[in-house]
């Protein structure tokens, strides 16, 4: 029987990462259901951008007071994957703080001295997040988009993240004493523990302290397998996703719009007075065609898209700056990733159920994302400054743009009177290009 | 003053080449407000002896306004057909006074086969300034206030900040930013085809909310480096009332205003 806590501890550790495992692959499944799209240029520079700006956290500065607290948050997320090292080995084996055998005394002192530090700083961090977000009332925070869910959500994992540093401050209090007691061997320093939370336990008898440090280690472990588990269903997902999102970022120059290659090919024929417009497509040339121009569905989207609506963080830096929403219309950037996610999520939960996709009548178009929002967009790519991980939330709407005019026909009359200006008389005014020089004499 | 315009077929027939492409653009065509950036663009390349040739009546519209409001078949009927009257003259370099011209021309054509160098009319003046052709006194401006909107399709689409800012410094006038300058600008407006279409509902337009920012700096004068900003501007100090204390000025105005040509 003596092993049965090592036995708990790897079944719970099997079923956590198993479970992790999981909804990362239906991540993925579901990203992979959008279009293809070649981002494997200029590898050396997508390093460089994701070490810059997730990594360093380069975009977050632009905000000092959240840029800095947000580093705290950070950091303590990678202390819990150091920590969890440390866990899964003192785990599996029912060794005492594994790490001290490898780092030798001071070093470890030094280690868990910084992760006391490091923690404090979370802690801090949490605190003032939880206020600014429920009582301070940042409009971005506060907005009625994030009303429901995205807010519970917000809020749940900065109290998990407080209960989590509050069990390792407990479990290392505990330790500490039992060390002074020389009942435990004496490694690590705690600085912030020894000082703050020792006087306290100080009263505790032998049998508590070392029921409290043991209950301390298991919720911290508990902890950490559900908040992993949690991601998947938060806009938490981005502590991981901003690395691929940042890696895959459109580099160009912000207002290179793709062209379509397969107009291209239409209208070079169109242009070609030799072209015989009957002639049979050439053989292997319909496979490059898209089925359709634009996106009306999540399918229709890139998977860099795709990805972009699930890294996304709706922190609202992006509709906090669109022109748009400032002036009350209905487009939110924010909103245009929030909706791709659901979608695609109910897509997916389609796919779950029935074995592949089946028609379920509804669509990314008009079902979540209406024409009025997509007509507000100026392209003014203000959302894609502003978002610290560079999404693109304007090339979604662009492509739902495309397709209601390439696909439907449906654009506002006005621009309809614009584009067939340009069409029959080169200027998207009702002018004739014999005019064109006419300036030069007025 | 008067005018040199010559044609890209006038040098043509000559047997010659200028020295740039004034790519004019729709706005600046046929919209009267925005004509008058033209010809002062063009008195300053007069004035100052650059060569330079419009297309007049070969240009058509780059497809801009078509392309962002999502028509690509109209987008790359214009733009092929400029690429080839562009190939055929053999145009090396092109300047233009619109940046969503600047842009298109610079961004997206090269892909469908129109490779040129393409600069924004700031851009060019800034490298004449440096060179040493164009000298700016600015006696005309001195201790005048002048806020300068950053347009999107130069900031933030293209990166450039400081080539106009660096000319409207010549101008020896008191130049005061915007909270909402450089790449945190704020749109005019019109960006994304909106230029032709009334706005969706909201509290408020676009522009208005653009102008109210400049005004509450109290400019004598707000500048511009787009010819539609420069009309959603000049719309919004209308809005305001403020059009007999505050100019909206393209900055080459400013520049052929400071050299009274
Ligand atoms: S590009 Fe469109 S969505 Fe993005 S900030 Fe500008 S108007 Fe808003
Ligand atoms: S798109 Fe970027 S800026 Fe906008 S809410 Fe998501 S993470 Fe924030």
């Amino acid at each position: 029987m003596q092993y049965i806590d090592n036995i708990i501890f790897l079944i719970l550790l099997v079923a956590g990462f198993g479970l992790f495992a999981k909804s990362l692959s239906k991540i993925y499944r579901n990203i992979r259901l959008g279009r293809e799209i070649n981002r494997s240029d200029h590898k050396a520079e997508r390093w460089e951008t994701m070490a810059r700006v997730a990594m360093g956290q380069s975009k977050m500065v632009k905000r000092p007071v959240a840029g800095i607290l947000h580093l705290f948050v950070y950091v303590g997320f990678v202390i819990i994957n150091i920590e969890l090292v440390e866990i899964i080995v003192d785990g599996i084996f029912g060794t005492h703080r594994f790490l001290s055998s490898i780092f030798g005394h001071s070093f470890y002192n030094f280690f868990t001295a910084t992760l006391e530090i490091l923690a404090l700083l979370v802690i801090i961090g949490v605190v003032v997040f939880f206020i600014r977000r429920n009582f301070y009332g940042v409009k971005r925070l506060t907005m009625k988009e994030l009303f429901g869910w995205p807010k519970h959500d917000a809020n749940w994992i900065l109290i998990i993240e407080f209960a989590l540093m509050m069990a390792f401050f407990k479990m290392n209090t505990a330790d500490w004493v039992l060390q002074q007691r020389g009942l435990l061997p004496e490694h690590g320093s705690f600085p912030i523990s020894s000082t703050f939370l020792a006087p306290i336990f100080n009263n505790f008898s032998d049998s508590v302290l070392f029921f409290t440090e043991k209950a301390a280690w298991w919720f911290h472990f508990a902890g950490i397998l559900f908040f992993m588990n949690y991601l998947y269903y938060s806009k938490h997902l981005h502590i991981i996703l901003a690395f691929p999102s940042t890696w895959f970022a459109n580099l160009n120059k912000k207002g290179k719009f793709n062209n379509l290659e397969s107009v291209t090919k239409e209208i070079k024929l169109m242009m070609d007075p030799n072209a015989d417009p009957y002639a049979a497509p050439a053989e292997g040339a319909e496979a490059d065609v898209p089925s359709k121009f634009g996106a009306e569905d999540v399918f229709d989207l890139n998977q860099v898209q795709l990805l972009n609506a699930y890294s996304c963080t709706e922190c609202g830096r992006c509709t906090s700056v669109c022109p748009a929403n400032i002036t009350g219309k209905k487009l939110s950037p924010r909103l245009i990733l929030m909706k791709t996610r659901d979608r695609l999520e109910e897509v997916g939960r389609n796919i779950d159920k029935n074995g592949k996709f089946v028609d379920d009548g509804k669509k990314l178009l008009n079902d979540y994302v209406t024409k009025e929002e997509l007509w507000a967009c100026t392209t003014c790519n203000a959302c894609t400054e502003a978002c610290p991980i560079l999404l693109d939330p304007l090339s979604i709407i662009f492509e739902m743009r495309r397709f209601l005019v390439m696909e439907q026909s449906a654009a506002p009359q006005e621009l309809n009177l614009m584009m067939t200006n340009v069409e029959n008389n080169a200027a998207p005014w009702q002018y004739n290009q014999a005019d064109r020089l006419n300036w030069a004499n007025d | 003053m008067d005018f040199n315009i010559k044609t890209m077929a006038e040098y043509a027939a000559e047997g010659k080449s200028p020295e740039v492409l004034f790519w004019v653009g729709c706005a600046g065509s046929f919209d009267d407000r925005a004509k008058k950036i033209t010809k002062a663009f063009c008195k300053i390349l007069n004035k100052i002896g650059v060569e330079f040739a419009v297309l007049g009546q070969e240009e058509s519209c780059t497809g801009d306004p078509a392309k962002r409001a999502g028509n690509e078949f109209v987008f790359q009927m214009m733009a092929l057909t400029n690429i080839e009257v562009l190939n055929a003259y053999e145009v090396k370099k092109i300047v233009t006074a619109c940046p969503h011209c600047f842009n298109t021309l610079k961004n997206e054509y090269p892909s469908l086969g129109g490779n040129f160098e393409v600069v924004h009319h700031t851009q060019f003046l800034k490298k004449l300034m440096e060179e040493g052709r164009l000298k700016i006194e600015g006696g005309a401006f001195k201790g005048k206030k002048i806020t300068f909107h950053d347009p999107c399709y130069l900031g933030r689409a293209n990166d450039e900040y400081e080539a106009p800012r660096m000319l409207l410094e010549k101008l020896d006038a008191e130049l005061v930013e915007m909270k909402r300058c450089k790449t945190n600008g704020l749109c005019c407006g019109a960006g994304g085809a909106q230029m032709f279409k009334e706005p969706e509902k909201g509290n408020k337009d676009i522009n208005v909310e653009r102008t109210e920012e400049a005004l509450s700096f109290e400019p004598k004068i707000i500048a511009t480096g787009c010819p539609f900003c420069n009309t959603m501007m000049t719309d919004g100090v209308k809005h305001f009332n403020k059009n007999t204390e505050v100019e909206v000025k393209d900055i080459v105005e400013l520049l052929a205003e400071a050299e009274d040509l």
